[in-house]
């Protein structure tokens, strides 16, 4: 341990703004981007997910609507 | 455009029915005239990075201040910079005239390697543009006065770096022919690559002052522009085919 | 080995493999940057000249070494989607592009903070910093260039294209601005270049870009799968994948 106490860590000698600003800093950013990167994909999975929705219930109604014995086909 | 139009076919003419071995220097040598003579026939496209060049080397006094030993320690590296825009700004239209008339098409479409052609195209570009306004930086020296002894090294190491200018520069200008607003697109491409010659041009200039002798510095621009000429016409080629495929 | 790489460059054997790998290098990458930090802030000993200012080093370093390697991944993905026309290696590359921005934003910015207790001055033209700025302007005319196609096939291979310069020009840069800072700086002590640094301050740092480099990995893994589901998303087996919400 380099430093005696909790308070003498927090005050880095003297340079307690450089030091915490730049860790901060890169901090920030490195959880921004694994924040980002989450969000993008749930973002695009839910998009895919609620056209894939759509597009089945479409197929349904038109096979309801041409042949209406053979419906729900997909949802087996 | 009706002599265009007979050079190429005169090139392809030549290319077919001359000889296999003179093929490729017919080519190189077409390409150069047709360029010439199409940019020596729009002449304020070649003179205007000139008058560019000196209106920035004009504006640095007046902004900076009129005393001869500020600018005389800061003339190398104004010059250089200042000839550096000004080469950049004759970039946009290299390939864009042959782009809109669809000449370029017909470029990649002969029989000879696009590299070659390309390095003609590159070779007019420093003709008239590289090579005058290594010609006009000792005039405009004076007007910052330049230590003596430097205006040869100045003019010598301007020459040398636009070289190397022009090739890196057709790159970006290669890339960016097929977008609408390439102009500042090109320039972020291109100046951070421009760097190493600034340093070494500029730096040839200050060692001319300082009576340290140039030669390293030359020695070493004529590598770079040995290095520009090895891999920068394969870059070129392949820009271009993108940019017209695309 | 070339059924390898084609398997590897089929995007749903990527989506699949990926997903095995991705899982053990968060952990990594969370780990190190963790053990590192702890080990760095707290435990290394204080610098003998810098004091604890020093201790900026464990971000600027790791942060500054990916800034350079990102931008080689980011060219040899490029040349492996123009050589073996790999999609997967260009969404890949597209992806590492805002990484190594970030990277060399945090590079420059740790370095500008650095600077104010060891130069007295929020930046300095010294080498490192000068070469990071260079690089930050790569990054931002690669994403800026691929951004501004209106096809995103012109646009990924315009950008691998430029990729591939800049890593060729990346050490000429690197050592034209070491050279250039040398001969206008000569007496000037650079921060990270010390000959001895014992133990307990060099092994935090080895494991800080140890944990960078599996956070880089992590991350470009992830968007790549993302970047897949968006550009594949009319595939049969992307369609089927959302549904089971994978």
């Amino acid at each position: 341990m380099a430093f005696d106490s909790f308070q003498d860590f927090l005050a880095m000698g003297g340079h307690a703004p450089y030091v915490w600003a730049a860790w901060a800093v890169t901090a920030g950013l490195l959880g921004g981007i694994v924040l980002h990167a989450r969000a993008e994909r749930r973002r695009l999975l839910r998009h895919l997910q609620r056209r894939e929705r759509r597009e089945r219930r479409l197929a349904d109604q038109q096979t309801t609507n041409s042949h209406p014995t053979a419906g729900h086909r997909h949802d087996a | 455009m009706p002599h265009e139009a007979r050079g190429l076919q005169a090139r392809q003419d030549a290319s077919r029915t001359g000889e296999p071995g003179g093929g490729l220097a017919v080519a190189f040598w077409a390409t150069l005239k047709r360029d010439l003579v199409l940019l020596l026939r729009r002449r304020s496209e070649v003179l205007n990075p000139l008058v560019f060049f000196a209106l920035v080397i004009t504006l640095f006094p007046i902004g900076i201040s009129p005393d001869p030993e500020l600018l005389a320690t800061i003339a190398p590296g104004l010059l250089w910079v200042a000839a550096l825009l000004a080469a950049l700004l004759s970039l946009d239209s290299l390939f864009r005239g042959d782009y809109d008339d669809g000449s370029l098409e017909q470029l990649l479409l002969t029989p000879q390697p696009l590299p070659l052609l390309v390095l003609a195209k590159v070779a007019v570009h420093w003709l008239l543009t590289g090579l005058p306004l290594a010609l006009m930086a000792p005039v405009l020296g004076i007007l910052l006065s330049l230590p003596v002894g430097s205006y040869g090294v100045l003019a010598l190491s301007l020459a040398l770096g636009s070289a190397s200018l022009s090739l890196v520069g057709a790159i970006g200008a290669a890339l960016t022919v097929g977008l609408s607003r390439g102009g500042v697109l090109l320039s972020l491409l291109v100046l951070p690559l421009y760097i190493p010659v600034l340093i070494f041009g500029a730096g040839a200039v200050q060692a001319a002052i300082l009576g340290d002798g140039a030669s390293a510095h030359l020695a070493i621009l004529g590598a770079l522009l040995a290095l520009a000429l090895m891999l920068a016409p394969w870059a070129i080629a392949a820009a271009l085919r993108i940019s017209i495929n695309g | 080995m070339w059924s390898f790489i084609h398997k590897l460059g089929s995007p749903r054997w990527f989506y699949a493999i990926s997903a095995r790998l991705m899982p053990w290098f968060w952990v990594a990458a969370a780990l190190l940057i963790a053990v590192g930090s702890v080990w760095g802030l707290a435990f290394a000993p204080a610098d003998y000249q810098q004091g604890n200012s020093f201790r900026i080093i464990y971000v600027h370093v790791p942060a500054a070494f990916l800034a350079q390697s990102v931008f080689v991944g980011m060219a040899v993905a490029g040349l492996v989607f123009m050589v073996w026309k790999i999609k997967v290696a260009d969404m890949a590359a597209a992806m590492m592009a805002p990484l190594g921005a970030a990277m060399t934003f945090i590079a420059l910015f740790s370095g500008a903070v650095w600077g104010v207790p060891t130069w007295g001055t929020w930046w300095m033209w010294d080498a490192r910093l000068t070469s990071m700025l260079i690089l930050l302007f790569l990054y931002l005319g690669v994403i800026a260039l691929r951004g501004a196609f209106a096809s995103r096939d012109s646009g990924s291979r315009a950008a691998s294209v430029l990729a591939m310069v800049g890593v060729i020009n990346i050490p000429i840069i690197k050592y034209s601005v070491d050279w250039w800072y040398t001969l206008h700086q000569p007496a000037s002590f650079s921060v990270t270049s010390r000959p001895t640094m014992p133990l307990e301050m060099w092994a935090p740092l080895l494991i800080m870009v140890l944990g960078f480099y599996c956070f880089f990995i992590a991350v470009t893994l992830m968007r790549t799968r993302s970047e897949i589901l968006r550009r594949e998303s009319n595939k049969r087996w992307v369609r089927d994948l959302a549904v089971e919400g994978r």
